[in-house]
């Protein structure tokens, strides 16, 4: 997927006036962050079980090219094949050689992140493949003519119940109905059809069990199961980093999932995926692929982002985001949104090519206070911030103002005369009200808030006169 | 270069990977997999496993958080004796429902007197048209309500999967603790993992339109688990 993330601030603003989605957002905000909160009062000790987690990710990416080595060996054992992709493209292409290779027309697919990073649905398409989104709000972004997702979890979270109303009407050629069960079972039947005839079926890994060589699969709608049971052939398609040592450790991960997801004690659906059907086993597929991918991860290993790579894709971090409450995911410009993605998009992508990101969130830890898997966000996201300092990609304006600002600072006579300066020169603005409405050199600021206006004297007379 | 060596060799590089710590380290991963520990495991009114004590059938904690949970996640519970009352069972259930007395069932439970409740069986896989598919299952987990299966030859994954009613048999002796229970259980009766464990809570459900919880996206619109009490 291409991304747009350096078209941040316009796109943030363009969902800012648009009623539709600030609508949904607003009927969504705070489901997800009740619910969660409810749900992790069943465990005994939450805070022992994050910690937990945390070592079991942080095990595996410490050793993380002698845990691959590992389950490429577990999994080939039980019949399957590794596959190994540096970039989108390598995807693509493993993909659509698999497909060729098993003579498939058609490929039903399960959610799957990296898919999103590879634009693998536009390479099926032109190698002849049909792509089937079969989670339900995926299949709505592909039917709206392949629009990107908004959430890592709830994908169509921006959108209203009339516009998928609409939708549905115009592609299944069916009377329009508001009713939800409705829709959704109009969706069932016809994605049961796809799920019967597709030869292939795609799908991400929420983990890679090294133990056993086996895919953890979670989903609540239970087309993870579809996927890997009908079509003759599965393709598993993961980041390098989704690895655990043990089924212990995906217990222990798998009472942090859900709740911090969607705020349920398990998914509905659970699967551990291993090898291939048995000749007298009636279903399931005869042949497995794991496309492990790189995708930028690599140049994280062993870097000051290392964290980043526990990341176990729940999306508590943006549930609980102000900013991301505020303009949905799309503004992010690529495949994750909110602060897992303010990190992750400059990471993978580029930090020239996503300038706004690191800036796009409040650093009031919300985030870093609810991930299972205890990702420090804010002081990653401000690491990202003195990269680009480093690196001298903020705006010129920016840097000359710091400069500016650095030079008066470290003279201290100067310091308090431009201090005492800008005190007099505020309260005159304020002409005794107490704030100042709008600020000519910061107009912006001023847009949606008051500047508190300084009430006289700057805390160097006041601490003078105090000492005196 | 392939991929994979180029993948591997960079992120050796990153860990500054050598021959003396890569031998530590594959020591590290053989004592972390033989040593499977454990995280943090919430107290269930009873910790007692199928592991720990078969003989205790239906342990009385693990039986009822079973079933709390099974309900919590939109399931209905039913109890009867044993393997030889369940066909009754299921069939005054469909009955109850309006839903036509035929059903395909897992190999593993052809044994069952199915004809004699008046029910009639296709013991196989499922198909797209079949409405009610009966499962057993390997074991129960207490914790989530969530029931385990393992496919097989015997226990197809697609008999709780296609139909849109799932009916389970859930022997009292088979609810354990845990997750952590179900693999320990499955490491000594199986070895090996087959190529697919389920973990099963509830019908399926999507909530992607407005938030709107709706059973029955993909899989099953109604969950029933007929609890063996005596089994």
């Amino acid at each position: 997927m291409k991304s747009r993330a350096h078209r941040f601030k316009e796109n943030a603003a363009a969902a800012l006036a648009n009623p539709v989605l600030q609508a949904s957002m607003r009927k969504a905000k705070g489901k997800f962050v009740d619910k969660r909160a409810i749900a992790i009062r069943e465990i005994d000790d939450f805070e022992a079980t994050r910690e937990a987690a945390k070592q079991i990710r942080n095990r595996v990416i410490e050793n993380l090219d002698l845990w691959l080595e590992k389950f490429e060996e577990t999994a080939t054992a039980r019949g399957a094949t590794v596959l190994w992709a540096k970039d989108g493209a390598e995807i693509c292409r493993h993909v659509v050689d698999v497909a060729k290779r098993h003579g498939v027309k058609k490929a039903v697919k399960s959610k799957s992140m990296l898919s999103e990073e590879a634009g693998l649905n536009l390479a099926l398409t032109a190698a002849g493949i049909q792509p089937v989104e079969t989670d339900l709000g995926e299949y709505i972004l592909q039917i709206n003519d392949n629009e990107p997702p908004s959430h890592i979890i709830a994908p169509v979270v921006h959108k209203s119940l009339d516009e998928v109303a609409d939708l549905f009407a115009k592609t299944h050629h069916t009377p329009r109905k508001t009713d939800i069960p409705a829709l959704t079972r109009e969706a069932r039947e016809v994605l049961r059809e796809h799920f019967l005839t597709a030869e292939m079926g795609i799908s991400g890994g929420n983990f890679l069990i090294a133990e056993t060589g086996s895919v953890a699969l979670v989903t609540n709608e239970g087309n993870g199961r579809m996927v890997t049971t009908l079509p003759k052939v599965h393709v598993v398609i993961t980041g390098i980093e989704k690895v655990i040592p043990t089924l212990e450790d995906l217990a222990t991960l798998m009472r942090l999932l859900p709740r911090s997801a969607t705020g349920q004690s398990i998914s509905n659906y659970v699967s551990v995926l291993t090898g291939v059907k048995r000749p007298d086993e009636p279903d399931g597929p005869e042949h497995l692929y794991f496309i492990l991918v790189d995708n930028g991860r690599a140049e994280v290993v062993g870097s000051e982002f290392q964290d980043m790579l526990r990341c176990i894709r729940c999306g508590a971090c943006m549930n609980h985001c102000p900013v991301y409450q505020t303009i949905g995911g799309q503004a992010y410009g690529w495949v994750y949104p909110g602060p897992m993605g303010s990190v992750l998009t400059p990471l993978y992508t580029g930090l020239e090519n996503a300038i706004d990101l690191p800036h796009a969130g409040t650093l009031c830890n919300q985030c870093g206070v609810v991930c299972p898997v205890k990702i420090p966000l804010p002081e990653l996201l401000r690491k990202l911030r003195e990269k680009q300092v480093e690196r001298h990609l903020r705006p010129w304006f920016e840097r000359l103002a710091f400069r500016l600002w650095a030079w008066v600072a470290s003279r201290p006579g100067l310091y308090g005369l431009g201090a005492r300066f800008a005190a007099r020169y505020l309260t005159w603005l304020a002409d005794g009200k107490g704030s100042i409405p709008a600020l000519g050199l910061a107009p912006e600021w001023t847009k949606g808030r008051d500047f508190p206006a300084p009430e006289g004297k700057t805390f160097r007379e006041l601490y003078a006169e105090k000492k005196q | 270069m392939t991929s994979r060596d180029d993948i591997l060799g960079r992120v050796r590089a990153r860990l500054n990977r050598n021959p003396e710590n890569a031998a530590a380290g594959r020591a590290a991963i053989e004592a972390t997999l033989a040593m499977r520990a454990q995280g943090p495991c919430p107290a269930i009114d009873s910790q007692k496993s199928a592991l720990a004590g078969r003989q205790q059938a239906g342990t009385p904690p693990l039986l009822e958080r079973l079933v709390e949970k099974s309900l919590a996640y939109s399931s209905t519970v039913d109890r009867v004796g044993t393997y030889a009352e369940a066909p009754a069972a299921v069939a005054r259930y469909l009955a109850g429902l309006n839903l036509p007395l035929q059903a395909v069932i897992w190999p593993a439970l052809a044994r069952l007197d199915w004809a004699a409740a008046g029910l009639t069986v296709d013991t196989r896989g499922a198909e797209d048209h079949d409405l009610v598919g009966i499962s057993g299952c390997f074991c129960a987990i207490a914790e989530t309500g969530t029931l385990m299966l393992v496919s097989g030859p015997d226990t197809p994954a697609s008999v709780s999967l296609l139909p849109e009613t799932h009916i389970a048999l859930v022997p009292a002796s088979r609810i354990v603790a845990g997750m952590e229970e179900g693999f320990a259980l499955a490491r000594a009766e199986l070895g090996q993992l087959p190529r697919a464990v389920n973990f099963i809570s509830g019908p399926s459900r999507t909530g992607d339109i407005e938030q709107t919880i709706v059973l029955g996206a993909h899989g099953p619109y109604r969950v029933h688990l007929i609890l063996l009490v005596q089994e």
